[in-house]
């Protein structure tokens, strides 16, 4: 029983930690089902994370918060998106470039003055703000060993997270715009001779999965450390980028994916506590190597539901077909 | 056409990330510069002192840099001394002979505070190339005959605390976030543990090791595995304040580090050891003043206020405030030295004998962790 309740609690902090990454990995598969490389998650997550931090504390409503970080990072992809899908430039750079412009934008915000002499970096978000986003208990299903402690006595932000992976995956498997939105991923040029607005459709999810991208990252900023740090989301942003791949482009695998991680870093420590050897560095490792496996795997395999968006990265040109 | 409209707008990008500051690493020309217009005393000689700062993080870093900022404040108001500063300069020796040269060349400083230990080497090569200027490098420990080193013995203000945890726990059990097991965080985590073993001699001190100074996330994942397992109260050496929001979320108690930080979990916080930089600050600059300036290596602690406990809270247990106050006398007064023996290692292995005083170079170079503290960790 101790046990189980300790593993309860492992997979509680596990399911947090893996919260920001969950909604960037479904932002990152959003962006690349349209055909659209996007690098720039990490700076994405950083400017909802400082914008939604910024709101917090303006305007102590924590439904404002969260939306206005959704649109900073939906402004990010604005960026990236007229580079990449109107002036066709090249994704990995432009992606490059915005986690870049993302961090310093981040890194400005904190240290502006939200009041004379009083900057924002050294506030923590208004009590509405923190209690909203308290993890709380839903009555009955809390007790449920193991999984009552990790799924129903959290933050409603986390559970959000799996509400949004789980929308994502039945708008792209199971509705007609999902469908046409993987028709422009895997070839454009079809998708267009068919009717489908390629451009619109572009623009549409890559903003969209910017969105879900700043969403995420305020997570860290305004819901689980309630206070602004410089360089809050450390690298989530990169992590996810690899975790879209891992996940091979499917919301409901990318929920494993990011918890999976989140255990990951809670492992760190725990073997900590049972006085087990193993460098931190490798076990830091294992996200990037598990994708390195997986491609290995889907790229063998070729299992046509794991192959990553046929156009992915390619620019579409309609002269050029 | 297309193209080059893309590289206009590339550029662009480029050049706001450049210009938005933040923490973008080769971006340290942000060098804010400010003189005082309010210096009490400013005489011809204070005009012909200008102090540069090379700084690890930014400077409301809420932690460190943020720390040490304060002490440049104060040489600008008590000394009224014109100062300067970068931030976020990484740790490799050209992103600090580059900002060292720009307070030098651009700035025109003369005395140059860097204030992380992997700022050493390029500190050392920089005083090499400017015999005239003055340096000072925080926690390393090599010295020239321009180049002093400095650092404040926080390992005091630690046993302190460890008496505030002491007094607090119920459970006997107490969390320690710590970055990685080298010597200035072993010292700690001792000194830390005796505090809590002087007023309470059942109680453990359980360590994790986050690998790393600053991550927010990793800290409070650390924080938060040690909650789980149980302690009850938090203690860290980390440089973010996540621990504490850990401790406050698990309904636990917490101990700050750096400076103090009550609003950042105010139903847990019960103090912090923290480092006041303003007593070596202004120190150093009063003696390149008076021309009295020599090169030294710096290492006080709480008899000169260069460390310092912050006020208790009102969380922490009866009668805490007498239990820190008289050992904080017998450490000024030097009755009373945290490390003195008999101590014995996690094993229990002797390793110093009853009665006998570490020496300051033997805690310096501290590597063995004291019997009470629970680590797997090797250094």
């Amino acid at each position: 029983m101790d046990f189980l309740n300790g593993f309860g609690l492992f997979l509680q902090t596990s399911i947090q930690c893996g919260t920001n990454i969950l909604f960037a990995i479904v932002g990152g598969i959003i962006c690349e089902k349209v055909g659209n490389t996007n690098l720039g998650i990490e700076g994405m997550m950083l400017m909802g994370a400082s914008v939604g931090f910024m709101t917090a504390c303006l305007t102590a409503n924590p439904l404002l918060a969260v939306l206005f970080a959704g649109v900073a990072g939906l402004v990010g992809a604005l960026i990236y998106a007229f580079i990449t899908i109107t002036l066709r430039g090249n994704q990995v750079v432009t992606g490059l470039v915005l986690t870049i412009f993302g961090t310093g934008v981040a890194g400005f915000i904190g240290n502006m003055q939200m009041s004379e002499g009083v900057t924002f970096s050294s506030q923590t978000v208004p009590t509405e703000v923190k209690s909203a986003f308290a993890a709380y208990e839903i009555p009955g299903l809390c007790e449920i060993p193991v999984i009552g402690k990790a799924l129903f006595s959290q933050s409603i932000y986390v559970q959000l997270a799996i509400v949004v992976a789980v929308l994502a995956y039945f708008y792209m498997k199971k509705t007609r715009f999902g469908l046409n939105m993987r028709a422009v991923g895997e070839n454009p040029g079809a998708a267009d001779a068919s009717g489908i607005n390629v451009a619109l459709y572009k623009y549409v999810h890559v903003l969209a999965g910017g969105f879900l991208c700043g969403i995420g990252g305020a997570y860290s900023s305004i819901a689980s450390l309630s206070q602004w740090q410089e360089n809050v989301t450390a690298g989530a942003g990169w992590i996810a980028v690899a975790l879209v791949i891992f996940s091979t482009w499917n919301p409901l695998k990318a929920i494993m994916a990011a918890y999976l991680f989140g255990m990951l870093r809670g492992l760190k420590y725990e073997m900590q506590g049972w006085g087990v050897q193993i460098s931190p560095q490798l076990i830091e490792m294992v996200p990037y190597i598990a994708t390195i496996v997986v491609l290995i795997i889907i790229t063998i395999r070729k299992k046509r539901e794991n192959q990553p968006p046929k156009a992915l990265g390619d620019p579409y040109f309609r002269e050029e077909r | 056409m297309k193209k080059k409209i893309l590289a206009a707008l590339m550029a662009a990008a480029m050049l706001l990330t450049g210009c938005s500051g933040g923490n973008s690493s080769q971006d340290s020309s942000a060098s804010g510069s400010s003189s005082a217009e309010s210096g009490t005393d400013s005489t011809a000689a204070n005009s012909d002192i200008k102090v540069g700062f090379v700084y690890i993080g930014s400077i409301n870093d809420g932690g460190y840099t943020q720390a040490h900022d304060k002490g440049r404040l104060a040489i600008e108001e008590q000394l009224g001394v014109e100062t300067a500063y970068i931030e976020n300069v990484e740790e490799n020796v050209s992103a600090v002979t580059t900002a060292i040269d720009t307070l030098i060349e651009e700035n025109g400083c003369n005395l140059i505070y860097t204030n992380s230990f992997g700022f050493m080497d390029g500190t050392v090569q920089m005083a090499k190339d400017y015999p005239d200027v003055k340096f000072a490098h925080c926690s390393g420990y090599q010295r020239a005959d321009n180049m002093s080193t400095y650092f404040g013995k926080v390992y005091q203000a630690r046993y302190l605390t460890g008496i505030v945890a002491g007094m607090k726990t119920e459970k006997n059990y107490i969390g320690y976030v710590a970055a990685k097991p080298i010597p200035e965080v072993i010292r700690g985590i001792n000194a830390f543990t005796l505090g809590v073993q002087s007023v309470n001699p059942d109680a453990k001190v359980e360590v994790y090791f986050t690998n790393t100074w600053y991550d927010p996330t990793e800290e409070k994942n650390g924080a938060l595995a040690l909650l789980n397992k149980g302690v009850d109260v938090i203690a860290q050496h980390q440089d973010t304040t996540a621990p504490q929001v850990a401790a406050q979320e698990k309904g636990a108690y917490c101990i700050g580090y750096n400076f103090p930080t009550p609003d950042a979990a105010p139903d847990a916080y019960l103090t912090a050891a923290c480092f006041d930089w303003a007593t070596f600050y202004v120190d150093d600059c009063k003696r390149a003043i008076d021309g009295t300036w020599t090169s030294r290596a710096y290492w006080e602690g709480l008899s000169e206020h260069m460390t310092y406990i912050d006020t208790l809270t009102s969380l922490c247990a009866e009668g805490t405030q007498e239990k820190v106050d008289a050992a904080q006398a017998a450490i000024i007064d030097g009755t009373l030295e945290p490390f003195t023996g008999p101590l014995y290692d996690q094993d229990g292995t002797l390793k110093v004998e009853e009665g006998v005083k570490m020496t300051d170079d033997e805690i310096w170079n501290m590597d063995w962790y004291v019997q009470g503290v629970i680590t797997s960790a090797q250094n």
